[in-house]
């Protein structure tokens, strides 16, 4: 069922299908991005009756994007990617990962905190996802950075 | 209204329609004579008509009752286009859908399904189905299952008048209801 706060998926995909698809362009390059499209709306669709709140659904959506550009590279070069970094199925997401690691973090904070060292993407694109600028992408990212910090220190 | 290219959108619609991965796909008919009409079907069969051409509020509620994941994805109404056409061009006087009433109170389930052996260009009245739900008394909460009746048109309520003959009210509105009875010949 619905939670409150969770848009029909067809408002999700009208509102961000745009912005992931340029992320696509960019990314993959225009041949790629249509496949990579469909399969990263697909893997949303999966995941969205799961939602438990519909906050940050931008960063969300382009950190499956992200995540289908690496596993097309994985598929095109299994070998030197295995040699780093096993492709093993019920392996968490680096999404996941941090996402626990970053948990106590404000959601501003946390959404860059995980997709710029979880995922690499560039300010420019982490500010579109948490809805503002580059700059305010870059103070978030360092002031979750630091934050994790002190709260390591205290620890 | 996404402002990505046709061709990649209608791609990744039809695909969604065939992942299964939907809790209801749903279309916009834009040119029916009782004017457009939203329609949704899930795994289970036809979930919802309605009347208002502003979809917002009934994907807020297709959402709520059914899940999250609704998607317009025509591909996926075909049958359903099929079968009113035929009605609304007079050759069809039943319908062959599977209908998903999951979402409807067990007691307006009851009156529906009652009210689904009216058959074409006939009659009845809300008095006369409470008494066959075994319910003498409740023609009001009769009435009041018809108003929110989810499946307008395919679970006939358009065929429920008042005792006296008088069209009453209609969810859709009174010239839907006069405009539906005509069609089957229920009024002259």
């Amino acid at each position: 069922m619905s939670c409150a706060g969770i848009p029909p998926f067809e408002r999700f995909y009208e509102s961000h299908s745009g912005v992931v698809l340029a992320f696509l362009r960019r990314r993959a390059g225009r041949d790629r991005a249509d496949d990579l499209f469909q399969e990263t709306f697909l893997r949303a669709l999966r995941a969205y009756g799961r939602l438990e709140h519909g906050e940050h659904l931008r960063a969300w959506v382009l950190t499956i994007a992200a995540n289908a550009v690496v596993d097309a590279a994985r598929r095109e070069r299994p070998t030197a990617e295995l040699a780093v970094e096993p492709a093993v199925e019920d392996e968490l997401p680096p999404v996941e990962e941090l996402a626990q690691l970053t948990d106590g973090l404000p959601p501003k904070e946390r959404a860059a905190v995980v997709l710029r060292y979880g995922y690499d993407l560039d300010y420019d694109t982490i500010g579109a996802a948490i809805g503002s600028n580059e700059q305010a992408a870059r103070q978030a990212a360092s002031a979750g950075v630091r934050r994790l910090r002190k709260e390591k220190e205290q620890r | 209204m996404t402002g990505i290219p046709t061709v990649l959108d209608e791609r990744f619609r039809a695909a969604a329609a065939a992942s299964g991965d939907l809790d209801v796909a749903y279309d916009v008919l834009d040119d029916t004579p009782v004017g457009p009409l939203l329609v949704g079907v899930s795994e289970r069969g036809l979930c919802r008509v309605g009347f208002d051409p502003e979809p917002e509020a009934e994907l807020e509620r297709l959402a709520r009752q059914f899940g999250p994941r609704v998607l317009r994805t025509p591909k996926a109404l075909d049958g359903v286009r099929r079968e009113l056409d035929e009605y609304f061009a007079g050759c069809r006087h039943a319908f062959d859908l599977e209908l998903d009433l999951r979402a409807t109170p067990e007691f307006h389930r009851r009156v529906l399904e009652e009210l689904n052996r009216v058959e074409y260009g006939h009659t009845t009245t809300y008095g006369a189905l409470a008494a066959q739900v075994g319910a003498p008394r409740a023609a009001r909460a009769v009435g009041t299952a018809m108003n929110r009746n989810p499946l307008p048109i395919v679970l006939p309520c358009h065929r429920v008048v008042g005792a006296n003959g008088s069209l009453t009210g209609y969810g859709g509105g009174l010239d839907r209801k006069e405009w539906l009875l005509r069609l089957e010949g229920a009024l002259l």
